[in-house]
């Protein structure tokens, strides 16, 4: 740039070679023409349409959020004046005024319990294994691509499978076992890709850790990533739990019977559950009837937000934990 | 207040007046004052978190994208105050263009990425001119001619940066503000990046923000040394590094810090 | 004296019960139980396929494939036989389009919303109510559409029958709208910052920024999450079941009743049915085809965003 610098000028100016033009072009600087006019930037009508546009999208948010309040307002307006103490703890009857869930609610509760008991080994242990022992094959691919699929297969498909495999082929008869087996395959491939979440996002350093002083694979899994991603695989349990107690299709298929006028006592019994009560009194056309299905509803949404609810305090309890 | 105004000879074409940027109670740009002439390259210089870039967006009003950010004082743009009543960023953006630190392309065509902000903009002429005048104008037309409507993502980086500055200039800017616009670069790109600068400086007033200063040297007319938020230095890029009025602009350049 | 030292470390070694055999043992048992839980999976998905097809297998000796997928008529309970799906299958597609139009373009528009203009309180609080709805169970829904929706739409159009498709449908669109907004939401958020700050930095207002450039970069998942809500939207049977109605119409008009393949193989399973008979290998056949549907799409959206995704850089 310049010759006679001082001695004390900054190092790197010296041995700075000038610019040369960019070779392309024939040298000759031809100006730019600007012409604004070129641009009808319409700037109004352009703010106007986003305004527009921006009301439209809060609208469209909204209209989810006034059909959830329609469908809670719905069911609790008609069902609220039918729960009384008599009717969580009375029988079905043809008769509306004695009309009562618990067949229902015990039967939900065993289903859920069974359920849960099957879902919860099968599940971890598949997470497990695809996390910290199968190795980055085919067969790995598979299996991930297997339960992906299998997550977006209709409930009443699995009703049917349940209905040829553990109803028939099994013997197992109409029974809360055969219901259990059925929705627990339902749920599964959930507990699975929840539970691999939460399995991935243990750092490594932990397992290295445990390693490095002489662990076995299952050493490391039991006493260093499972506490650590326990808080995750349980709430997504709990989560795909309360997708199961709100499941009738698959139940269905499998036999859960509409008219259950007793409690069962065992889990090779027939039996019933709130969904399904839920459905058995909607299709009957008096008006007594769908107030008691709305009754059942509230139960089962209140069930609902409280599984949630733990699964929620859950999950903020050990993130706060682990945070420490 | 700042240290030190230089009073340039030709027209000023930005101007900021004690110009100060707040994210929540941080104050990244203090009291900054300084102008930029029309049709030459100012280079903004100094270490990581200085506040250069966030000076530099002042002028295309995209601080306002950041959520908590407040700005005070005044930037002007041929005399109009930017964040003045009435003035509508998304015209500002238009006659004020930016190119960023690292290539951005859309991922679209290369034809799609320029006639983009020309649609959008209104661009009421021959759409394939202006795309082979603005490749052209930023020295790509040669390579990418006979690919115009391949994706922009198959370039390689110093391309896809060249069509970056294609893609602001198709909307005919008057000023090109560049936030090291190399740093992302190898060295052959930058190169030609640099001498594109030096090109464009006849027709564009450039704003360049650089960590190299070795850039700045080859590149800018004058040079603006920021140092935590503050302005402490500006002058001819010639005078400012050889002979730094204040102490704190020769221990950043010689090397001391930063 | 290093002797001495050596000696002591040794007997201290020996004393600390490794076990290596032992748990070596254990680690090769446990391994192949975890694999055991794994394959339960792929019995799964095996077992599903053996049971359609062995079951559909007795159908198809009976019923033509051709007669079945062709024919106009599906009346298996009657004495006058006819095993033609395309009513199931119209219902099902009838369902699964009002449902489309009702959830596609407001699950979309939620996603824009609460991607690129929800402040983040607002969206702390709008989001996880969405999420709400995705969690009501089906027969809750089904109960809206029936005792709620369906008096609205008769109110609105006097000949609409009680049980109408599209009582139905919009209940079922409701439902799915969490899945699309929030899989496109997905997709949105991974657009990264750098192409909005190009846009923007363009003149773009904040409208042409999200559908001009935040949209078309995310075009493939969103595409997949349309494809996956329909498929959901064809494989739901409470809120068909409850409110869509019970007779195999073949007909395109949603004021009318229609049973889908779901409320067919859901109604007909509350009988009870001879294992044997045909009318029970008929859930079977119907199962198949909406089996083979929905697996089918959700095919389709993988390789949608395998695809298509969008490479950014």
């Amino acid at each position: 740039m310049t010759n006679g610098r001082s001695p004390s000028a900054a190092p790197i100016l010296q041995g700075v070679p000038p610019l040369q033009p960019a070779p392309e072009g024939d040298g000759r600087h031809q100006a730019v023409q600007r012409d604004a006019s070129r641009f009808d930037s319409r700037l109004g009508p352009r703010a106007r349409m986003g305004t527009v546009f921006h009301l439209v999208c809060l609208l469209a948010t909204l209209v989810g959020i006034v059909a959830l309040g329609a469908l809670l307002y719905d069911v609790i307006a008609t069902g609220s004046g039918r729960l009384t103490w008599a009717f969580l703890n009375g029988f079905p009857s043809r008769f509306a005024a004695r009309a009562g869930m618990k067949p229902a609610l015990i039967g939900s509760l065993w289903t859920l319990g069974l359920t849960a008991v099957i879902a919860f080994p099968l599940g971890v242990g598949t997470a497990i294994w695809l996390e910290e022992y199968a190795p980055a094959s085919r067969l790995r691919t598979i299996v991930e691509a297997n339960i992906a699929n299998l997550a977006g297969v209709p409930s009443i498909v699995y009703g049917m499978l349940g209905l040829a495999v553990f109803v028939r082929y099994f013997a197992m008869g109409r029974s809360i076992l055969a219901g259990a087996l059925t929705l627990a395959l339902l749920i599964l491939p959930v507990i699975i890709i929840a539970s691999q979440e939460a399995i991935k996002a243990v750092p490594n350093s932990i397992r290295l850790g445990a390693y490095a002083l002489g662990s076995t694979r299952w050493e490391a899994v039991r006493h260093h990533v499972l506490p650590l991603a326990l808080p995750g695989i349980l709430t997504g349990t709990i989560l795909a739990l309360s997708r199961a107690i709100g499941e009738a299709a698959p139940l269905i298929v499998v036999g859960a019977l509409a008219f259950v006028p007793f409690v069962p006592g065992s889990p090779m019994d027939p039996f019933t559950v709130v969904p399904i009560q839920v459905f058995n009194w909607v299709s009957r056309p008096q008006a007594e009837f769908r107030e008691l299905a709305a009754a059942a509803s509230i139960v089962l949404l209140v069930l609902l937000l409280s599984m949630n609810a733990v699964a929620i305090v859950l999950r903020n309890r050990f993130s706060r934990r682990n945070q420490q | 207040m700042t240290e030190s105004i230089f009073e340039p000879t030709t027209a000023v074409e930005l101007e900021a007046r004690d110009l100060s940027v707040l994210y929540g109670e941080t104050r990244a740009v203090k009291g900054v004052s300084i102008r930029i002439p029309d049709r030459q390259v100012v280079a903004f210089i100094g270490p990581s978190g200085c506040g250069k870039s966030t000076l530099l967006r002042c002028f295309n009003r995209m601080n306002d994208l950041v959520p908590g950010a407040r700005v005070e004082g005044e930037a002007l743009f041929q005399g109009t105050n930017l964040y003045g009543p009435g003035v509508d960023p998304v015209d500002i953006r238009r006659r004020i263009g930016m190119v960023f630190q690292k290539p951005n392309p859309f991922p679209k065509s290369i034809h799609d990425n320029i006639a983009f902000g020309a649609r959008i903009n209104g661009y009421r002429g021959n759409m394939d001119e202006l795309v082979e005048r603005s490749l052209r104008q930023a020295a790509l037309w040669d390579e990418v001619k006979d690919r115009l409507n391949e994706s922009a993502l198959a370039l390689s980086g110093g391309q896809q940066q060249r069509l970056c500055i294609a893609r602001a200039l198709a909307v005919e800017p008057e000023v090109l503000l560049m936030d090291e616009p190399a740093s992302a670069l190898d060295p052959i790109a930058t190169q030609k990046i640099e001498e594109l600068i030096y090109q464009l400086k006849q027709d564009y007033t450039v704003v360049i923000v650089t960590h190299n200063m070795q850039q700045a040297a080859r590149v800018s007319d004058y040079t603006a040394f920021l140092y935590m938020g503050e302005l402490v230095e500006y002058g001819a890029t010639d005078r400012l590094f050889t002979n730094p009025r204040e102490e704190r602009t020769e221990a950043y350049i010689t090397g001391r810090f930063g | 004296m290093a002797h001495a030292d050596s000696a002591a470390r040794r007997e201290r070694a020996a004393r600390m019960h490794v076990n290596l055999g032992r748990r070596h043992r254990n680690e090769r048992f446990i391994g192949a139980a975890l694999f055991l839980c794994s394959a339960v999976s792929i019995l799964t998905t095996a077992g599903i396929v053996a049971v359609l097809l062995y079951e559909s297998s007795s159908f198809f000796r009976r019923v033509s494939v051709v007669e079945f997928l062709t024919g106009r008529q599906w009346t298996p309970m009657f004495t006058d036989q006819a095993f033609g799906v395309l009513p199931l299958l119209t219902g099902s597609v009838l369902i699964a389009i009002g449902a489309a139009l009702v959830a596609l373009p407001i699950g979309l528009a939620a996603a824009i919303y609460l991607s690129e203009y929800a402040q983040d309180p607002v969206r702390k609080v709008l989001k996880p109510l969405l999420e709400i709805l995705a969690g009501i169970p089906t027969v809750v829904y089904g109960f809206f559409a029936l005792t709620f929706v369906t008096p609205i739409i008769r109110s609105i159009w006097p000949g609409a029958e009680v049980y109408n498709a599209l009582s139905a449908s919009i209940v079922v669109g409701i439902m799915i709208i969490p899945m699309v907004s929030s899989l496109s939401e997905d997709a949105m958020s991974a657009v990264p910052r750098s192409l909005r700050e190009g846009a923007y930095a363009l003149g773009a207002t904040k409208y042409e920024v999200a559908t001009r450039t935040v949209v078309p970069a995310a075009l493939s998942g969103i595409v997949a999450s349309f494809i996956l809500a329909v498929s959901r939207a064809i494989g739901e049977t409470m809120i068909v079941t409850i409110a869509a109605g019970g007779q195999a119409n073949l007909t395109l008009n949603p004021l009318r009743s229609v049973q889908t393949m779901t409320a067919y193989i859901a109604q007909t399973a509350t009988g009870e049915l001879a294992h044997g008979t045909v009318e029970y290998q008929t859930i079977f056949a119907v199962g198949l085809a909406l089996f083979a549907i929905t697996l089918g799409m959700n095919i389709i959206s993988i390789f949608v965003l395998k695809r298509f995704r969008e490479v950014y850089e």
